[in-house]
């Protein structure tokens, strides 16, 4: 069967700037995959570029079997979009702002009331279906929104940083909703600067300047892209002691998290060693823990790799 | 073009329209503003223009003769000077625009040949004033020498000998009163509803960039002639209600005279309208803030529309270069147009250049402005 999104070689250039650089991608009906990086990553400009709203620089890509430089209008009928600024209509009701999507997605007379209603239960809203949007909170603008997005039953979703600024327990219930619909069939790419919404996904593609870092199911990641057992450890001063250990052979790695350094050996047993050759360069440490890797050690493990070779 | 995406964006702005304070304001209230204000304001008619009165003579025909002056309504006399030079310094102060000179033999000249000569001088700093204000000034003497010489001629049962030349007897057509405000209303009503129009539909499609619902919105399978139809159906409702009031406050309050046809009347405002509403809308497409759009479209409508539309300055009067620049302003035509519906009672045949014009410049904007939306952020 083919992919539901397949990018090959895809780019967009701003003047000199390399947004995006020759990513490659393929989606699954019915996956959710996460788009995780950092701001100015590029993850907003591949999404635009799969919902047909910028020209490739070069590569191309097909969304539910449409080109989306040649055929951006059947691209447009097959997806739901929810832009990473809150877009709905602030100055009309919730039940307006639905009226109003399901005529531009035309969707059949005879259903639309029921999908209205079952899009205002889906975001919480019943009761308050007259209310203007702009009055509402933003966990339950969020849900509209998705609401307003998925009116039109698409195949596919594309969803730009749907729960920032909205509150814990609102991101968890929006995360149920996404979960339902790609038990639906509906495959869904996110994206999403929250590393512990990267865990909700069924991959996760890592995006750095442009460039597809990595891609994997959160496990995988963890386990294959670190090459190496993590340890934490607590010493002081935290900045002479990362100088000190990245001259180790046995470090891969040393970073700073918090308060304390994550460190990557290359064999768990030099663990050991580290407080008493911290000593000698007049650093106070702790005994190492072992510890498992969080996505964001794996990311940043990734980022400060030069050359990074994808891995799928 | 979809029938249903076409609905469904004509009734959300028109929600948008309707929910939103500066819109309507824009859309109700400047009309009867500006047409009060422009109404009113905007007069070329001269009244009560202070005259000095410098009667050597002081007969009883030489204060008949002033008083002709100040009766006609345009004259006021606002000295009477004893000798020359006090007429000079009036001039200097300021405190007289013109002055009468009635010589020493005034009467005594007109009871042996029926007619005597009489000075005028008049300030022409001000070129304008003054020529109309001699114009009124000719008419108030012509009317006077008809009765001197009527009068001359009962006394002495023959025309006067300095009678017998050729006799102009000017009528004006169309505006019988050479009342300018029934020249200047029309006028009004073109700037008006050229200026609301552009003004509305400017803010229509920057408001969307700026609040940040154009991405949403060109996410969607809607295409750009539906966006522009839709979005201008409302303010299309709008225009036909300022055009029905501004066209009942002319000639129910200022009593312009309507001898057109409505059919005519209705046809041409509505091209001018599309060609306004259209010239708002590019720019909204072009600048993306609300603020920048608006600006843009007061400088590109208020602008020709006041100066060059021939709405109080006649063309005919400018530089051919400017005559020329004239044609590409959108507001000529329809100034004609009104003007002629208005005062003559044109047909639509009697203006057949001027709406062609219109048509041309209608389907050049909407062409233009329908291709100049870009369903792409790049």
């Amino acid at each position: 069967m083919n992919p539901a999104v397949r990018a090959e070689g895809l780019s967009k250039r701003f003047g000199r700037f390399v947004a995006v650089d020759r990513l490659d991608l393929s989606i699954s009906k019915g996956e959710i995959v996460g788009f995780i990086g950092p701001n100015g990553a590029g993850k907003s400009t591949t999404i635009r570029l799969l919902c047909g709203l910028l020209k490739p620089t070069a590569g191309r890509a097909c969304v539910a079997g449409f080109d989306v430089a040649r055929e951006p209008d059947a691209v447009r009928e097959h997806i739901g979009y929810m832009s990473q600024k809150f877009s709905l209509y602030p100055d009309l009701t919730v039940r307006e702002n639905l009226r109003f999507f399901g005529g531009l997605y035309r969707v059949p007379r005879r259903d639309i009331e029921v999908r209205m209603a079952q899009a205002i239960a889906m975001a919480g809203l019943q009761g308050r279906e007259d209310a203007l949007v702009q009055t509402l909170a933003g966990g339950w603008k969020q849900r509209l929104a998705l609401g307003c997005a998925i009116l039109h039953r698409p195949p596919v979703l594309f969803l730009d940083e749907p729960t920032s600024g909205v509150e814990p327990e609102a991101r968890r219930h929006f995360w149920d909703l996404i979960h339902q619909l790609a038990s639906e069939g509906v495959t869904i790419l996110v994206s999403t600067h929250y590393m512990d919404e990267a865990e909700y996904c069924n991959r996760i593609a890592l995006i750095d300047a442009g460039r597809l870092v990595a891609i994997g199911s959160p496990g995988e990641l963890r386990r294959r892209e670190l090459g190496g057992a993590l340890f934490e450890l607590e010493c002081s001063p935290l900045g002479a002691a990362l100088v000190a250990l990245r001259q180790v052979p046995e470090v891969i790695d040393a970073a700073i998290f918090g308060d304390r350094l994550h460190v990557l050996l290359r064999q768990p047993a030099a663990a050991e060693g580290l407080p008493a050759l911290l000593a000698r360069h007049g650093i106070v440490a702790g005994p190492p823990h072992g510890i498992t890797p969080s996505l964001e050690d794996v990311f940043v493990q990734l980022v400060s790799r030069p050359h990074a070779a994808v891995r799928a | 073009m979809n029938l249903r995406r076409l609905f469904a964006i004509a009734f959300k702005e028109t929600l948008q329209v309707w929910r939103d304070p500066r819109s309507l304001s824009i859309a109700l209230l400047m009309p009867l503003m500006q047409m009060v204000l422009l109404g009113y304001g905007v007069s070329l008619d001269i009244r009560r223009v202070p005259l000095c009165i410098y009667d050597q003579e002081r007969s009883q025909t030489s204060r008949e003769l002033v008083e002709r002056f100040v009766a006609s309504g345009w004259f006021i006399a606002v000295h009477h000077l004893a000798d020359a030079r006090a007429v000079r310094d009036a001039m200097d102060r300021g405190t007289c625009a013109g002055a009468v000179t009635i010589p020493v033999d005034f009467s005594r000249e007109l009871a042996s040949t029926g007619a005597a000569g009489v000075q005028t001088v008049f300030d022409a700093t001000d070129a304008n004033t003054t020529a109309i204000a001699i114009g009124y000034a000719q008419g108030v003497i012509a009317l006077a020498a008809a009765d001197f010489a009527a009068r001359w001629a009962a006394a002495h049962g023959t025309r006067p000998p300095a009678a017998g030349r050729v006799d102009l007897q000017p009528r004006v057509w169309f505006n019988e009163t050479l009342d300018s405000r029934n020249f200047i209303i029309p006028g009004v009503v073109a700037v008006i509803l050229g200026l609301v129009g552009a003004q509305l539909t400017s803010l229509t499609v920057a408001r969307e960039w700026e609040r940040g619902t154009m991405e949403q919105l060109i996410s969607t399978p809607v295409t750009a002639l539906e966006v522009m139809t839709g979005k201008l159906i409302p303010y299309f409702a709008i225009g036909a209600f300022n055009s029905a009031f501004c066209l009942c406050v002319s000639v129910f309050w200022f009593q312009v005279p309507f001898r057109g046809g409505l059919g005519t009347l209705v046809l041409t405002t509505f091209l001018f309208t599309l060609v306004v509403m259209g010239i708002g809308y590019l720019v909204s497409v072009r600048i993306r803030s609300q603020l920048g759009a608006s600006q843009v479209a007061l400088i590109l409508t208020m602008l020709p529309t006041s100066l060059l539309s021939g709405y109080t300055f006649p063309i005919d009067q400018m530089p051919a270069p400017i005559q020329a620049v004239t044609l590409l302003v959108h507001a000529r035509y329809y100034v004609t147009i009104l003007r002629a519906v208005f005062l003559k009672g044109s047909t639509v045949l009697d203006l057949a250049v001027p709406i062609l014009a219109l048509v041309l410049y209608a389907a050049a904007i909407v062409w233009i402005a329908a291709r100049a939306f870009r369903k792409r952020l790049d």
